[in-house]
This record gives structure tokens, sequence and C-alpha cells, in this order.
């Protein structure tokens, strides 16, 4: 893996142009198929230009996940019915990054539409996972954790609506951060379930996810649900966690966990004890719930924001038209994947009438009690930390064809969306040479605490040092 | 229970065409998530008030100023069919 200090010492020591263009040929010789397309030219163009720019990223590569809107830039969702769609706007990040002097050198790969917790949805095909080619990167970020895990790229931006950037992380041993609900402008982020979704930072340690977020956090008035207000985040890249209290939600270690996921993470809370945290355990009971709220309310979600693509305005048009309704019928048939459509199916049923207050509303009352939850935990405690995923990484194709089995994975990452509160994934140990990764959490806005308590965990132990064997 | 029908309204409803030997496999896994959600059913939320946003924020406004926003040609730079700088649509009476 690269750190940006080491981009930043490589870019002195030759030029922005020549460290821009041996990471776009890591990328274009890259066997994991983790970029849908490579910005050759406006690369080498933005680095030429940025030689000199004296921003906090300047010169320094990063990936896009393929839902965030790159100006001149195909941007896909991984989906047929985008395919060629170029945008006319860059997002409120991808401006942001602009201005750091950042240089994007493509777009990565995703589940369709970020519908997916293993980036086989991908329309492009599966991401492999760098650690071990036969599993999953996880998803629906996956492109953005391989790449940075397998050191083609420093930094990467993905987005998490239910975990798609923590169960990556996870699964390639890198640093994901969902911010809390407000934070990052969703302003050119195309939507999948847009109460519960925030872009976020995947860097190859705590300080550098931390530099791109603060680069990327901040109000835009474009997007309605962005909080006033910008903060200094690397202030809180402090080693210190004594007097910090821990909760540890036994809801967490539930059935199915991996014995190795449970022993590293609680051998992550008595490090963190050793450095002078305490702990406690937390209840949280409603925890049992929450993927099915979840469910229930991002599919819904999902039916009413991809009502969009029906190939009038950008995306798959066919040769032929009929009458509207058969054309958009045929269009969306054909542009969208098995598990897009299943949810959209899902949440049009879940909203339809008759069946909108026994599924949708019943899911935002649950919603409360979730939030609440978390609510009375973080009462007496600072952060609360658990297992990210109850698993390493899974094999490919071991879980696509039951699309239920799928979703429980993701039964550790959603309660966090639901609640709008963040979290941070690190990397906390090894099963099998896969990477297990510790998910912390905190309370509304204070992402300052679990960057510290993740910091302070990262200097007192080797696991971010550690780095897949690229083929 | 969903049934192959309900599944081909369903679509109808969400303009996603149906061929009929999908209807049984949709059908089937359907049934099976929808099985799945039934467990909220068992929490009490006689009492709850729904969660549709976790901010406390409404009637976010701006001021009605007038701003760039793109050019017509920019606008319909993606759409596949076009006519006088104009959206293409299908015939729809």
């Amino acid at each position: 893996m690269i750190t940006i200090s080491e981009i930043l010492e490589q870019i002195r020591n030759s030029s922005a142009e020549e460290v821009v263009s041996s990471c776009l040929e890591r990328i274009g010789s890259s066997k994991l198929n983790t970029f849908i397309t490579i910005a050759n030219e406006s690369a080498i163009e933005v680095a030429r230009k940025n030689e000199g720019h004296t921003g906090p990223l300047a010169g320094v590569p990063i990936a896009i996940k393929d839902n965030i809107s790159t100006k001149g830039i195909q941007t896909t969702c991984a989906s047929r019915i985008l395919g060629g769609y170029i945008p006319p706007y860059d997002a409120h990040v991808i401006e942001r990054l602009k201005e750091a002097g950042a240089v994007i050198v493509g777009k990565v790969n995703m589940d369709e539409f970020a519908m997916g917790t293993s980036t086989e949805t991908s329309h492009y095909g599966p991401a492999l996972n760098p650690w071990n080619t036969i599993t999953v990167p996880g998803g629906s970020s996956g492109g953005s954790a391989a790449t940075v895990a397998a050191g083609e790229v420093p930094l990467a931006l993905g987005s998490d609506t239910g975990g798609s950037v923590r169960c990556p992380a996870s699964f390639c041993g890198v640093v994901g951060l969902k911010p809390t609900y407000g934070v990052i402008s969703r302003y050119g982020l195309i939507s999948y379930a847009n109460s519960l979704e925030q872009i976020g930072p995947i860097a190859s340690n705590v300080a550098d996810m931390t530099l791109l977020f603060n680069v990327i956090a901040g109000h835009d008035p474009r997007d309605s649900t962005s909080v006033p207000g910008e903060k200094e985040y690397t202030k809180a890249l402090v080693d210190d966690v004594k007097g910090l209290t821990i909760g540890v939600p036994k809801e967490y270690f539930g059935e199915g966990i991996d014995q190795a996921v449970e022993k590293s993470v609680w051998d992550g809370v008595h490090r963190l004890e050793d450095l002078g945290a305490s702990w406690q355990e937390v209840e949280m009971p409603h925890t049992k719930y929450a993927l099915a709220a979840y469910y229930v309310i991002a599919m819904s979600e999902a039916s009413s924001n991809l009502a969009r693509f029906d190939g009038m305005r950008y995306g798959l048009r066919l040769e032929k038209d009929h009458d509207w309704h058969t054309t958009y019928s045929e269009i969306r048939a054909q542009g969208f994947g098995e598990e897009v459509k299943r949810r959209i199916l899902l949440g049009t049923y879940a909203l339809s009438a008759g069946y909108m207050d026994k599924y949708y509303l019943k899911a935002l009352k649950v919603r409360t009690l979730i939030k609440q939850d978390f609510e009375r935990a973080l009462k007496s405690t600072d952060v609360l930390i658990a297992p990210t995923m109850p698993t390493p990484a899974f094999k490919l194709g071991e879980k696509i064809s039951d699309p239920l089995t799928l979703y429980m994975a993701d039964v550790n990452t959603v309660p966090v969306n639901l609640s709008g509160v963040p979290s941070i994934s690190l990397p906390c140990g090894f099963s099998n040479g896969l990477p297990i990764g510790l998910q912390i959490m905190g309370k509304h806005f204070d992402e300052e605490t679990i960057i510290r308590t993740a910091y302070t965990f990262e200097q007192n132990t080797d696991f971010h040092t550690k780095a897949p064997e690229v083929v | 229970m969903i049934t192959t029908k309900d599944v081909e309204h369903i679509g109808w409803l969400a303009r996603l065409k149906m061929e009929e030997e999908q209807l049984e496999g949709y059908a089937d896994q359907l049934n099976s998530v929808l099985d799945y959600f039934g467990q909220l059913d068992e929490v009490d939320t006689k009492e709850v008030e729904p969660t549709y946003h976790v901010l406390e924020m409404n009637n976010v406004f701006r001021d009605d100023e007038v701003t760039d926003c793109l050019t017509q040609d920019e606008a319909i730079g993606n759409a596949p069919k076009t006519q006088d700088s104009y959206f293409k649509a299908p015939r729809i009476i």
C-alpha cells in the first residue's frame, strides 16, 4: 500500500506527472478489475497543471467510486443503463478534491447502483480482493477498497448506504469512514437510498483517511441535508485514549460470527484498555431488527430514486420506440441487472397501496428505536466497538445466488446508517491471510473521537503495515 | 404470499418488463425476503414516531437568486434521442 507522504516524497523527487503516470501504469496492468474507467489523458493533464500546486493533496492520485459524478469522465454506477453517461458537472466532493490539487485517475468498480456486499452485481464483472483473488473485496465500494489495498492508489472515495465503505475496508484491510449523515454533501452522488447514504473516504491508514475526509467534508447549499460548519479533523490525530469509555454491544457478536473475528475485536478492545481506555458492555436490543428495517427503507427509496432512469435524458435507449409504457419498461428491463430489479420490485411493493403501513411506515418506526438504542448506549460511553463484518471476506460466488444470505452479511453495518452516526472500519487482525475489520462508532458529529480512537489503536498495533502480495 | 400475477403487476407499476419465465423465480425470491421483513411485526411500535430523517432539520431555505446552470446543449448532451434541442420521448397519447 502507498501513503500520501510517500507520494508527496516521490513528487518532490521527480514530478506529479511522473508519479501519476506510474500510478496509471499500475492501474492499467491491474488484474483485479478495480477500475471501470481509467482517466489516462485528463489525469496526466491535471498532474501537469498541478505542478507547484500548494493544496494538501497536490498531485496525489485518487480513485472515485463510479456513482460519484465527475465532469467529463464516464460515470456508470456499474450499470448497463448508464453506459456512456458523461456527467456535465462535478459532485461537490470532486470540486473539493480539485481545489486541494488531487488528481482523479479514474472511476472504480462497485456493485450496480451500490446494491450489494461483494461487488459481484457490477455489470463490468466483480472486482477481486488482492489478499486472495478467489474472495470478494466486499461491497458495494469494492473497487475503491481493493485498489487502495493493492497499492494502486493511495486514496479512494466510496459511498456507504448500509456499510458500503466499511465492508470493503474490512475485507481488504484498509481504513474507511462513514461520516455522520449530512457532513459530506451528496450533491453529485447518484442516489440509491438518500436518507441513509454518505460519501466516505478510504485510505491505507487513519491519518491519510482523515486528511482526505478533511478535504471533502463541509457545507454545500446544493444538498439540503448538508450541515453547516467546517472543522479541522486532522487535529483529532492524537495518540491518546486515556479516560475514554468504550461500549461493547453484545448484539454485534451474535449468531454466525466467525471466532477469529470475535477474538480479534476483543483483543482490540483490550489493547485500547491497556492504553488507558475503559470498556463496558452495552445493550442495543433492537439491533436484530435493523437489517429488515434497513432493507425495507433502502429498497423503498431505491424504487423512487431509480425511477429517473428511463432512457430519455441519458443512458440506454433502444432503437425502436413503442408506446411510452412499453418503451420505458423495456429499457429498464434491459438496462438494470437482477439485484437492482429485485430491489425496485420489493421497494415498489413496500410503498404500494395497502402495504405502505405494514412495511415502510413500520420500518421507519423501528428506525426510531434503533436510533434510540444508539443514543442510550452512547450516553454512558464515548464510542462503541464491534466487528465491522461477522466474517472475513467470503468466496466469489458463495453468496450471490441467494439474496437473503447476502443481505445477512450487512447485519453489523446497517444500524449505523439507520441512526446516522459516524463509524470507522480499520484492520485489527487476520484469519487465514484475510483481514478482519474493527468498527468504531461514535456520536452524531463526533468524528473527532472515533478518529482519535482509531489513530491510537493504529499507532500501537502493526496491522496497517501489512499489505497483500499483488501479482 | 406474492403470486406470479402480483409480480407482473408490481413490474407494471415499476415500469419493468417481466418475461413470463422470470415470474416464478421473482415470486419465490420476493416471498422469501418479505417473510424476513415480517419479523418487524414482533416489534411494539404503538407509541413510536417514524424517523424519516436522522437530523433535526426541516425547511432549509435559500435565497431566490439566479445562478449559473447548465446550458441547453450541456443538458441534452447525454440524451440518446433529441430533436430541435429537446429530449425526444416516445409518443404519450
